[in-house]
């Protein structure tokens, strides 16, 4: 406070440093309010730290792999879990540990690729949708409702069968269906926040289209964006791996996680190993990420406490 | 006031708005999405024609097969004679055993629908349960228990947990089959498979559904009254909150039918989830146009009767 009365007595423009200081606390207030609603979810916490765990993973996984990915050993083929094979060896004698560390980065790859992608176009045409409404919007929401009246699965499996199969044909599939999603939730924010009057105000400066959605209206519609965003990431990994485990996906080569659990479906009796670990670890997975994205959505509601 | 969707004071048959509106979007919407099946089918690279007479075939083959099924026409004519073909229940031959498609589903629908229906016995019934108890118990160790079980459940892979069932109950214990769905006992693996998703989704829904239900002026109007807890919360929460949770439930249904091709295949099923990834490894297309055109249509027919089903229960939506 004494800073602002210095400045006041100067006479060097203390109302903005006033207001700015004001804004910066409030937002920082704001900031420390929503990272202590956060931690008293635990479940949620829990969802982050998971996460956080395999980031880093997919990261550094490939290097601290204790063998090479597609190292065949035939001497080893379909052996349990030991000192040598944490989690034991598949059908080539490859190492499932560090298949599955190396199947990090590729799975967490395509899946939030997907969503990224998927959520940017969605984001893009929501917002065009919202916005301009008219024909923009028929177009947009009709493109949605076709493409919502085909259950995920199956629009991925539709997609996957004119393009073939393999790991990029499975990012494209997974895209397409989010697009959707993200489209009518964001056209829903911009409708609300279209009508505040921060946005009239701009307008009435003169503000241009693209500034007025991108710079002001956009912001507004992060939460909606944000929430969504961490749902989708489950339903993206858990629909790549079933693609994957139907055989529509990565190749035998590649150690994503549900292709193995696809291949260790035929070895099922005897080396159940195979199919364990992939698939708790996909489960781990999406249980991480459905967790973080209740919590967040939770934290980000004004009516929870 | 019109109280009823269709018969309006007085006897004179009614059908209010809302219904009349909610089945004219449906014909353009399956309009479109026909439209889009075939285009998208038609994006497939390759030739059908050569696909169907063989790689060694002569040009003269291939274009008496183009000439039989129509192939030379130009797209817009094919998609006409598709249709109109599709209207009398001729959904084309399959390019791989040239049985016509429609005997082909008929023959491994009922395997599917069996498998549907062992799904949607048990886990609507467990999720309400899950939902309802966690509400009555909002806030406490048996809510944050009952959600956990609900998002574990909505987590787990179902090809994993069919998967897992198999190496527990049958190849370590063997108490049941690993697959087929001849007896009883092969029901409950697969029906476990396709239940668990529907009941995670519900115990949430049921449980976010009644918690709004709670709050609502007439159940304090009921407490207030002096009515019976017990009463309160089924006569009156419980009842009330049936009515979204019966939408969500009808939308999980439409789900499951193309939702069942990762059961079928982890249970070898020959169910037409099978069918169609089968279908797509062969590239037999004209089974695989048949099998999309006929999961969307039933989804979107499956969301207009839940939608109406919807207008029927909840008075609010279809009083213009």
């Amino acid at each position: 406070m004494s800073d602002i009365h210095e400045n006041a007595a100067n006479n060097t423009g203390f109302e903005s440093n006033y207001i700015d200081e004001n804004i910066k606390a409030d937002q920082t207030s704001k900031a420390k309010a929503f990272v202590k609603k956060f931690m008293k979810r635990k479940t949620a916490v829990l969802g982050l730290v998971i996460i956080i765990l395999l980031v880093i993973l997919a990261i550094v996984g490939p290097y601290l792999a204790p063998y090479d990915y597609n190292e065949y050993d035939y001497a080893n083929v379909l052996s349990g879990p030991s000192a040598e094979h944490w989690f034991g060896t598949d059908h080539y004698g490859r190492d499932i540990f560090s298949r599955m560390l190396v199947g990090t980065r590729l799975t967490l790859g395509v899946s939030l690729s997907a969503v990224v992608i998927g959520a940017a176009l969605g984001t893009v045409l929501g917002l065009l949708a919202g916005y301009y409404g008219g024909i923009v919007e028929m177009l947009v929401m009709r493109g949605s409702d076709v493409l919502f009246s085909f259950p995920d699965i199956l629009l991925a499996i539709a997609i996957v069968a004119i393009l073939g199969p393999g790991i990029i044909n499975v990012l494209i599939a997974v895209m397409v269906f989010t697009v959707p999603s993200f489209a009518r939730i964001m056209r829903s924010a911009t409708l609300a926040v279209k009508g505040s009057l921060y946005v009239e105000v701009a307008q009435s400066l003169g503000c241009k289209d693209g500034r007025l959605l991108f710079v002001h209206i956009f912001p507004g519609t992060i939460q909606s964006l944000i929430v969504n965003f961490t749902m989708r990431i489950g339903s993206a990994i858990m629909a790549a791996a079933s693609l994957s485990f139907l055989g529509f996906g990565a190749n035998v080569t590649e150690p994503e996680w549900g292709a193995m659990l696809s291949q260790g479906r035929n070895y099922i009796g005897i080396a159940s190993h195979m199919v364990y670990f992939p698939g708790l670890v996909i489960f781990v997975t999406v249980l991480a990420f459905n967790l973080f994205g209740d919590g967040l959505r939770d934290t980000l509601d004004p009516k929870i406490k | 006031m019109i109280t009823t969707p269709f018969l309006a004071e007085g006897g004179k048959f009614y059908m209010s708005r809302y219904f009349v509106k909610r089945i004219l979007e449906t014909i353009p919407l399956m309009l479109v999405i026909s439209i889009f099946v075939f285009m998208f089918i038609h994006l497939i690279p390759g030739d059908p024609a050569r696909t169907i007479a063989g790689l060694d075939a002569e040009e003269s083959q291939v274009e008496a097969i183009r000439e039989e099924y129509g192939l030379n026409k130009p797209i817009v004519s094919q998609y006409v004679d598709y249709m109109v073909k599709l209207f009398k229940g001729d959904m084309g031959r399959s390019m791989k055993s040239n049985v016509p498609v429609s005997d082909l589903i008929a023959d491994r629908m009922p395997q599917t629908l069996k498998l549907v229906l062992a799904g949607i016995i048990w886990a609507p019934v467990l999720g309400i349960f899950i939902g309802v108890v966690s509400a009555i118990n909002h806030g406490k160790a048996l809510d944050h228990i009952c959600m956990l079980i609900a998002i574990m459940g909505l987590s787990a892979p179902g090809f994993w947990l069919g998967l897992m069932g198999i190496q527990i109950f049958s190849v370590e214990l063997g108490w049941l089959p690993s697959g087929g769905l001849d007896t009883w006992k092969g029901f409950v693996l697969p029906s476990f498979t396709m239940g668990c998703g529907i009941m995670a989704v519900l115990a949430r829904y049921s449980r976010s559904s009644m918690l709004e239900t709670l709050r609502e002026d007439y159940v304090r109007t009921a407490r207030a009254k002096g009515q019976k807890e017990s009463m309160v919360m089924f006569a009156h929460a419980f009842r009330n909150s049936l009515i979204q949770v019966v939408t969500i439930l009808g939308l999980q249904i439409g789900g499951l039918l193309s939702g069942s091709v990762l059961t079928e295949t982890v249970f070898s099923i020959p169910g037409i989830g099978r069918l169609l990834t089968d279908s797509i490894q062969f590239r037999d297309y004209a089974v695989t146009q048949g099998l999309l055109m006929m999961f969307a249509l039933q989804y979107v027919l499956i969301n207009l009767i839940v939608d109406l089903l919807y207008g029927v229960i909840n008075p609010k939506i279809r009083l213009d």
